[in-house]
């Protein structure tokens, strides 16, 4: 059998093609995580050793660019985005999971009408809503503001939300909440008590695809806020003019800002495909 | 409103307690739906106004009707014709190359390899990292023609001395982009592959199918609605991009990378030219509802293939 069946065909072969695809395999999985690889080694160097020509690929490293880093200006900006992702978090959650509810075990007409404008408003792009945005930020002075932001992180999030949330929902036998209505449950005990439970994995995966977006999130977040609301992709702008002089210090940057998505991503991967696709893959 | 005041409950009941009913319904969905109808279609319609109007914020008293004169500027503005030129451009390769790339790797990663788990985990890496990072990373300390690791590895070739950023600039930005969305398609194409039965493919081999034979006839099918789904999202976020053109290129040099949300910045929040912006906004409506309308069909009904299980 040519090493090319073996590509088809996962089920058997040689070691000797399945030693070949491996090889292949992590030298291209090694060049996409490569540049991941060198902005950790970068952020472990000093300045000198960063802007090195040819590249230093040997060094001792040092946590000093890190520590200047943390002890500098950076950490109000980190707060920042962390009040902004896990605030849109919550009240997507709040708002999103009796939405879900409804339109999964309460079908109403036209449900899939709703669920169409939901799922609509998160991809207008945001340029047919940023001008008036802006200018009712200006005018009710909500510029520069976390909440202001925290809001509209939940308005980008909603859609996917409700949409996360409804195909988890689907899965759950109708039965037991039948049951639960039968025993007198009311709405919110019913929600609350045999929901939440039930759709532990869905809260997870819509938790986790809602802090990558607004995490992440850097239209809005330069646009909307200048000094005491910025976000920690906001703070990376302040190297955009680098010119060889804190490279090292943009890594370590670069690196901390990264961290919390990364981590989250790498431990809920299975959540994250789902979330990703909107419900769509299992 | 209308989609939720229709909205009825179960056939065969009195009036009362039939309004009563829809009522208890629609009420878990009112207040994500008035939350979405505050923050986008309210400012939406409010962008559609200001389209009208000649308005800079840098002028006092400077809000006058304009009728279609924004529409028209855009029509003979050249800034335009680029952007939309440049969006269609970037997204077009962005998503052919990575969905490429990922259908590659997910091959890879689904055959018999040694490291599988530890494999995918570090390829979704570049998918995971901020963008505003990556992009610096990118510019600074891979891409840069005096520090960068890049034209010191390809010194040997003769491509030492190239300056990507301002060279090459879309191709600069093509590259991130597809380093940032090779992951995610090949995450999507990956779960259709794992979905495979791979007795399909041993009896084909059994049959005397060439490998070539069962891709084209078995794996390829099996695993289109995936790439479909993946290409069709990926585009509504690619169309969108701004963060790795703010920080790699911002829009140049010229105007040879910028899209239509850099566009839309440089008016908007360099230029404070509110009409004109919104004129903008409305055409990016426009273009992105058309692919939205195909992504979404699509997605529904992958949804209900998945529902019907």
């Amino acid at each position: 059998m040519s090493a090319n069946a073996m590509r088809a065909n996962p089920t058997g072969g040689f070691p000797a093609s399945k030693v070949l695809w491996t090889v292949v395999g992590w030298l291209v999985v090694f060049i996409f995580f490569f540049p991941v690889l060198w902005m950790w080694l970068e952020a472990f160097k000093t300045e000198p050793q960063a802007a090195s020509s040819p590249p230093t690929i040997f060094f001792v490293p040092t946590l000093e660019e890190f520590q200047e880093v943390m002890s500098g200006d950076f950490p109000p900006f980190f707060i920042n985005s962390a009040t902004a992702s896990l605030g849109s978090t919550f009240l997507v959650l709040v708002l999103g999971l009796p939405a879900a509810y409804a339109l999964a075990i309460r079908p109403v007409k036209r449900t899939q009408d709703v669920l169409f404008f939901f799922i609509s408003t998160r991809f207008l792009p945001f340029a047919a809503s940023l001008v008036p945005l802006y200018l009712l930020a200006r005018d009710l002075q909500l510029l520069d503001n976390i909440f202001a932001l925290t809001l509209i992180y939940t308005t980008i999030n909603l859609p996917l939300g409700v949409w996360l949330l409804r195909s988890f929902l689907l899965e759950i036998p109708h039965d037991l909440f039948e049951a639960a209505r039968v025993d007198g449950a009311s709405f919110f005990t019913e929600l609350v008590r045999i929901v939440v439970p039930l759709i532990a994995p869905g809260i997870a995966a819509t938790s986790l695809i809602c802090l990558i977006f607004s995490w992440n999130e850097f239209f809005y977040a330069v646009n909307f806020t200048s000094s005491t609301a910025a976000t920690a992709p906001v703070f990376l702008v302040g190297f955009i003019s680098g010119r060889g002089l804190f490279y090292a210090k943009l890594a370590a940057a670069a690196t901390l800002a990264s961290l919390p998505v990364l981590l989250a991503g790498w431990i809920a991967q299975k959540q994250l495909i789902r979330g990703l696709t909107m419900g769509a893959v299992k | 409103m209308s989609a939720v005041a229709e909205m009825g409950g179960v056939p065969g009941q009195s009036a009362a307690s039939f309004r009563r009913e829809a009522w208890l319904r629609r009420l878990p969905l009112l207040p994500a739906f008035i939350f979405v109808i505050i923050i986008t279609q309210i400012p939406f319609a409010l962008t559609v106004y200001y389209s009208f109007f000649d308005w800079n914020l840098l002028q006092d008293n400077s809000f006058k009707f304009a009728g279609l004169a924004n529409y028209a500027r855009l029509v003979t503005d050249e800034s335009l014709r680029i952007a939309v030129w440049n969006t269609v451009l970037l997204t077009i390769s962005v998503i052919a190359i990575s969905v490429v790339l990922g259908l590659a790797v997910a091959m890879l990663l689904n055959s018999e390899v040694f490291g599988k788990g530890f494999m995918r985990t570090l390829m979704i890496a570049p998918f995971l990292i901020m963008p505003t990072a990556g992009a610096l990373i990118w510019k600074d300390t891979l891409l840069n023609p005096l520090f960068g690791l890049l034209p010191y590895l390809l010194a040997p070739f003769g491509l030492g001395r190239v300056d990507w950023v301002n060279q090459y600039p879309m191709v600069s930005v093509v590259g991130v982009e597809v380093w940032r969305w090779t992951p995610f398609m090949m995450l999507i194409i990956l779960a259709g592959l794992q979905s495979q039965n791979p007795e399909v493919l041993e009896a084909a081999r059994v049959d005397g199918a060439t490998a070539l034979q069962a891709f084209r006839h078995i794996t390829l099918p099996l695993v289109r609605p995936f790439i479909e789904l993946g290409a069709l999202l990926g585009s509504l976020f690619v169309v969108q991009t701004f963060d790795t053109i703010f920080m790699l290129t911002h829009g140049g040099p010229g105007e040879d990378t910028t899209n239509i949300p850099f566009l839309l910045y440089l008016v908007a929040f360099q230029g404070f030219s509110i009409g004109q912006a919104s004129a903008i906004g409305v055409v990016a409506v426009i273009m992105t509802t058309i692919i939205a309308t195909v992504a979404l069909r699509t997605l529904f009904s992958i949804f209900q293939v998945e529902a019907r299980r």
